[in-house]
This record gives C-alpha cells, sequence and structure tokens, in this order.
C-alpha cells in the first residue's frame, strides 16, 4: 500500500510540473522542471516493478541520466551560445495556456475513468497522469515561438508517453525499452543537430525566423 | 532468410557508398543495389509464404503489393538520380547517396514487419534516414523544412509509440505477443474502449507520416524544398508505407468488432485532407508544393475508399499503385523543369514544353493522370471509390468528393498548363539542364505503366490487389 501512496505522490507531483511549465515565464526555469519530470520518472520503474533485475536498474539509471543530466546540460549550451532572451515567448498568454492545461487534465482523467485496468494498476494515477503529461508537451509545442522551447514541448510529450510505458514495464519490458530508448535518441537528435544548424544559419533560435515558407 | 537479405542488401550497399571516395562513383551504387534489391523482392513476392525471426518478418498480401511499388520506385529515382548527381556536382553526395539506400531498408523493413513494436522502430529509423535528403541544399530554408518534418514527424511518431503502447496494453493476456496475427486472433476479446483509443492514436501518428490533413504542415515545406527525387520517395514509397501501417492496424480494429468506428475516423479524415489539399493548391504558385498538396488530397483518397469498405478497399489498394508511380512522374519531371529554369515559382517558368519538351510532356501527362483524367490509372481507381460511395448511399460523402475533385483539377491545371504553354521569358535564363536518358527514360516508363494501369490492369498485378483486399476484410 505503502509502494502505492508513494508511486501515486510522485504521479501528483508531476501533474503539477506540468502546470508550472505551462506557466513559467523562463527558459531556465522550464528546462529544470523538465529536468525533474525526467527524474522522477527515471526511478519509478523501480516502484512499480516492486523489485530491481538488472535491466530495470540500467533502464533507471539511464533514463534518470539523460532525461535528467545529458539533455538539459544541451539544452543549456544551446541557450548560451545562442545568447538568445531568456524568457519564453508565447502565442497564447501563460494564464489561458494554463487554463487549457488544466482543462487537459480534467479530461485526461474523465477519459481515463471509462477504461478498464488490470487489477494491479487500478490504484494508480498512470493513465491520467501520462495523458495529461502529453497534452501538456503538446500545449507547449504550439504555443510556445522559439525552437528551444518547443523541442522541451517534444520531451515532455515524450515524458507522457514513457509514464504510460509503466503498464506495460513487467509485461513486455522489450518493447517499452527500445521504444523509450528510440524516442529519447530522436530527441537529442533533433536538439543537437537542429539547434547547431539552426544557430548557424540564422543566429537565432526564433522560429519566427523560421517562416520563409508558407502559404 | 529471403525477407533478411532483402532489408541487409540496402543496407550494406549504404556502407560500401559511405566508404567508396570517388563523389563521381558513389551514384552508381544506387542502381546496382535497386536492382538487386527488385530481383529479391520478386523473388520473395512470388515465393507462398516467405517469414524470418520466428514469425517477427513475414509478407502479408497488402506487403507485397507496397514491397512491389517501393521496389519499382526506387529502381526509377536510382536512375534518375545518377543523372540528377551529375548536375549537382558542386554538392557532396557523401551523405546522399548512403541516406536514400537506408530510406530504401528501413522502408522494407516496415514493410515486412509483422510485429507492432518493430514496425514502429521501422517507420522511427526511415524517418531519421530521409531528414538529412531533405537538408540537402543545405539553403536556410531547406533547414527550416528539415526542422519542421523532424519536429513534426517526431510527434506523430511519438503519438504512434503511446498508440501502440496503449494497443498492447488492450491484448493483454496470458501470453502477450505483438505479432499481427496474434492481435488479430485476439481483437475481439480486447476491451473496445482501449482499442478506439489506440486506432486514434495510431490514425493520428501514422497519419502524421502519411501526410493526413490537419497533421499534413510539414509536407509542401519538406517538399517543396527536397531535391525532386526524395520528393518522389517519400510521395509515392513513405507515405505508402505509412498507409499499410494504418492499415493493418485498421484490420485490427475491424476483428476486433470496432471496424465502424474506424471508419468513420477514416472517412473524415480522408474528406478534410482532400478539402485542405483542395483550397491550398487553387492559386498556388510554387509549382514542387503544389505537388505536395497533391500528395495530401491523394492520402486523403486512400484512407477514404478504406473507410467506405467493400470494393473501396480494393480501389484504395489500387489507387496507391496508381499514385504512387504517378507521383514518381511528377516529381521528377518537376524537378527536370526546376532544374531547367533555377526557379520552382510559375512567375518565372513560361514555356517549359519548348526548352524541356519531353519533361513538358510527362509533366503535362502526370497532372492529367494524378486529376483523374482518363486513359491513366488513377481515373479508374478514383472512378471505383466514388462509385462504391454511391453504391454504399453515401451520397454527400460521393458528391463532395467529386465536387473537391473538380476543384482540384481546377486548382492544378491553372498552375501547370501556364507553365508548360507559351514562350520562355527572354530574363529566364538557360541552365545547362538537358533532358538526357538518365533522367528522361525512367519517368516515360513509369508513365506507360500508368497508362497500362488505365488499359488494363496485368492479371498478377490484379491476383495481388484481390489477395490484399481479401485479407484485408478476413477477420479470423
Amino acid at each position: 500500500m505503502l509502494r502505492l501512496s508513494i508511486i501515486n505522490l510522485l504521479l501528483v507531483g508531476i501533474l503539477l510540473l506540468n502546470l508550472f511549465m505551462l506557466g513559467t515565464s523562463r527558459i531556465r526555469a522550464l528546462i529544470q522542471a523538465a529536468a525533474l519530470q525526467g527524474v522522477v520518472l527515471g526511478v519509478m520503474p523501480l516502484l512499480i516493478a516492486g523489485y530491481g533485475t538488472w535491466t530495470t536498474g540500467l533502464i533507471a539509471i539511464g533514463t534518470v541520466a539523460l532525461k535528467g543530466s545529458v539533455i538539459p546540460q544541451m539544452l543549456r549550451r544551446a541557450l548560451r551560445e545562442a545568447q538568445i532572451k531568456r524568457e519564453v515567448e508565447p502565442l497564447i498568454g501563460f494564464v489561458p495556456t494554463m487554463l487549457l492545461g488544466a482543462l487537459g487534465t480534467l479530461l485526461s482523467i474523465a477519459v481515463a475513468s471509462g477504461l478498464p485496468l488490470e487489477p494491479q494498476h487500478r490504484e494508480l494515477l498512470i493513465v491520467p497522469a501520462s495523458f495529461s503529461t502529453v497534452v501538456t508537451g503538446f500545449l507547449l509545442l504550439t504555443t510556445r515561438i522559439k525552437a528551444i522551447t518547443q523541442v522541451i514541448g517534444y520531451l515532455v510529450l515524450e515524458n507522457g508517453i514513457f509514464i504510460f510505458g509503466m503498464l506495460l514495464v513487467e509485461a513486455m519490458p522489450f518493447l517499452v525499452e527500445i521504444g523509450i530508448l528510440l524516442d529519447l535518441f530522436v530527441g537529442i537528435f533533433v536538439v543537437s543537430i537542429i539547434i547547431h544548424h539552426i544557430n548557424r544559419e540564422f543566429a537565432s533560435l526564433d522560429t519566427r525566423l523560421l517562416a520563409s515558407l508558407k502559404e | 532468410m529471403l525477407l533478411l537479405a532483402l532489408i541487409a542488401l540496402p543496407v550494406l550497399a549504404a556502407g560500401v557508398a559511405a566508404a567508396l571516395a570517388s563523389e563521381s562513383r558513389r551514384p552508381y551504387v544506387l542502381p546496382v543495389a535497386a536492382a538487386g534489391h527488385l530481383a529479391l523482392s520478386l523473388v520473395a513476392i512470388s515465393a507462398s509464404n516467405p517469414s524470418s525471426l520466428g514469425g517477427w518478418l513475414a509478407l502479408d498480401p497488402p506487403g507485397r503489393l507496397v514491397l512491389l511499388l517501393l521496389s519499382v520506385l526506387f529502381a526509377t529515382c536510382s536512375i534518375y538520380a545518377v543523372g540528377y548527381l551529375r548536375y549537382r556536382r558542386e554538392l557532396s553526395n557523401r551523405v546522399f547517396v548512403p541516406c536514400l539506400l537506408l530510406f530504401l531498408g528501413m522502408t522494407t523493413l516496415v514493410v515486412c514487419s509483422q510485429h507492432l513494436g518493430l514496425m514502429w522502430v521501422a517507420v522511427e529509423a526511415s524517418t531519421l534516414a530521409t531528414a538529412p535528403l531533405i537538408y540537402f541544399n543545405r539553403t536556410p530554408r531547406s533547414i527550416e523544412a528539415t526542422w519542421k518534418y523532424l519536429l513534426v514527424g517526431s510527434v506523430g511518431i511519438a503519438l504512434a509509440l503511446l498508440g501502440s503502447f496503449v494497443l498492447a496494453y488492450a491484448s493483454l493476456g496470458d501470453d502477450p505477443s505483438l505479432l499481427f496475427g496474434d492481435l488479430l486472433r485476439r481483437a475481439n476479446h480486447m476491451n473496445p474502449s482501449w482499442l478506439r483509443v489506440a486506432f486514434a492514436l495510431l490514425l493520428v501518428g501514422y497519419g502524421t507520416k502519411m501526410g493526413l490533413a490537419p497533421m499534413h504542415t510539414w509536407k509542401p515545406d519538406a517538399y517543396g524544398e527536397a531535391p525532386g527525387v526524395v520528393g518522389a520517395l517519400l510521395a509515392g514509397g513513405m507515405t505508402s508505407c505509412a498507409f499499410l501501417a494504418l492499415l493493418r492496424v485498421f484490420h485490427i480494429c475491424q476483428a476486433g468488432g470496432e471496424g465502424a468506428y474506424a471508419s468513420r475516423l477514416l472517412v473524415v479524415f480522408g474528406l478534410l485532407s482532400i478539402a485542405v489539399a483542395a483550397i491550398f493548391m487553387l492559386g498556388q504558385r510554387d509549382f514542387k508544393r503544389m505537388l505536395a498538396y497533391s500528395s495530401i488530397e491523394h492520402m486523403g483518397i486512400l484512407v477514404l475508399g478504406v473507410g467506405l469498405g467493400g470494393y473501396g478497399i480494393f480501389a484504395a489498394l489500387l489507387h496507391m499503385l496508381n499514385n504512387g508511380l504517378t507521383k514518381g512522374v511528377l516529381f521528377l519531371s518537376a524537378a527536370n523543369i526546376h532544374r531547367a529554369f533555377d526557379s520552382k515559382s510559375i512567375d518565372e517558368v513560361r514555356g517549359a514544353m519548348r526548352r524541356v519538351p519531353l519533361s513538358g510532356t510527362l509533366f503535362l501527362f502526370g497532372f492529367l493522370a494524378i486529376t483523374g483524367s482518363p486513359p491513366f490509372g488513377p481515373f479508374v481507381s478514383e472512378f471505383l471509390i466514388v462509385s462504391r460511395a454511391f453504391a454504399a448511399d453515401r451520397f454527400f460523402v460521393g458528391g463532395g468528393l467529386l465536387l473537391l475533385l473538380l476543384v482540384v483539377f481546377v486548382g492544378m491545371g491553372r498552375t501547370v498548363l501556364p507553365m508548360l504553354q507559351g514562350q520562355p521569358s527572354p530574363e529566364a535564363e538557360r541552365t545547362s539542364y538537358h533532358d538526357g536518358l538518365l533522367t528522361g527514360l525512367p519517368l516515360v516508363i513509369s508513365m506507360a505503366v500508368v497508362l497500362l494501369f488505365g488499359l488494363h490492369i496485368p492479371s498478377p498485378i490484379e491476383a495481388l490487389l484481390r489477395d490484399a483486399a481479401a485479407y484485408l476484410e478476413m477477420i479470423p
């Protein structure tokens, strides 16, 4: 029982981080929050499985290292090198996006309540937390202007998928691991290559400059 | 073993191409690998039931069809690419050629995978392999296009992963297996709510790769900025593979008793895609972007055909072949015209018929074919889909489709015809490009096949189509 309450507490923490990310105006804080979310996610498979095997341990260490340290470091470096302003520039204001995020969370809870779960997952908030994090990532992707904040949006979306993967980590660990690792790889790929090239060509990470291609 | 060889061949060829030091000799790896791939594909398609890796790799009937299209299209493009790269000596092809081959390897893996997870990995890998292809020209505009392609594509693929997870969770049982055969057999034990969520997520995810509206935003940019040969491979090959992925998921959904729900979603996304494409095609000044919108339109027609059910599925599969081959001709001839005028805006391109008569003629035929004019192949498949809509008493769907096809014809015609007619304007300088054997003959052959499909579908192809349609309607 204690194990289940700890997991749910962590999931509530993730939901709160989602709202914080939608409301913050500082890119550094956004990176920090995404990193913290990654670390929380990294330890969760150990709690869910209830025991530590070699592979779950390795996955946990790998996820914490990548999501909590490597990717945030890369993002901070990009932020430094591009010398962009530290503010998040939203297309839609912070309060409206927070409200949308809250609405998304409520909807996620409503949808999740209609989906039957296996007995061992019934007490957990995994499904609503997962859907709500996906919605948050989607909102960050679509309502923020800078390329770097869009990348963070993608990483948050990926966190949401990772949470859902917890439901499957016992039954099909291989699928979950390969999927998450590949997604992470793509995240790093997008961050490093594109930010590098956009920096060089445009001397900025503002995607509004990336607007010569439109109707 | 056969299927493993089919996937390994292009991957090994990519390694060889990357290791070759000579810029001028590297492109020749493409036709050699393509010929080997085509030969192996034909053997695999005619083999009774090839499978490898304990059933993870196998060729289902729809897979045979897509493999044939992919291999033929790649062979066409590989010959063209040799000619094309001679005109682009100023740019290194050290990344371009290996990535084309990796693209072939990974899309072949999509076609052959019989495992939900493996198929997802293959779609992801083929996206990564194509990103450097779009960036070939190294201009700020091509970076912008690559950025959108990767970001939108990755979000789509991430949602497809979530959908795969949901489907996997719905299928949990005594012996969890994600092979399509097992999923089909157990589909009627799956919870319908989970199945619906899974289908919606997978439709959005793989629909992004197909370029269905409203997830199509990457397409005009990527097709507009990428070299024509990449556009041809993406519009004919990549999208067909994503369509195949969607078909497999649709099949599972149908076996689980949620076919009506899935069909409804497909019809809505199909009509929306055709409508969006028709609107943006009116008054389009950039002819490569126009082709991108045409691709969005035809992806809409494909899912609409499947959504209508019955012989609509047969028609959609036939249309996939017609669209893939015609798109090849259109993108490659458009690339020739682009090269001859050094512009892809219809404000500067005039009199293409006079400057490059062969490419101009092929572009005209391609335009007539893709807009559904007889006697070309797409006419037959589009006619079947429209008639299926009326046969199923879906009068609004059928009528709407006819109206939108008319708008597309007018919109595309207003862009294409001024390009081809008249005299080249004096300030439009003559570039060094001339139609040659390598950049002409593969297109002529493809166009002839499209014409043949309109007059008479060869019986082996028809047998493949019937098998695939029957397989997709079968519920184990």
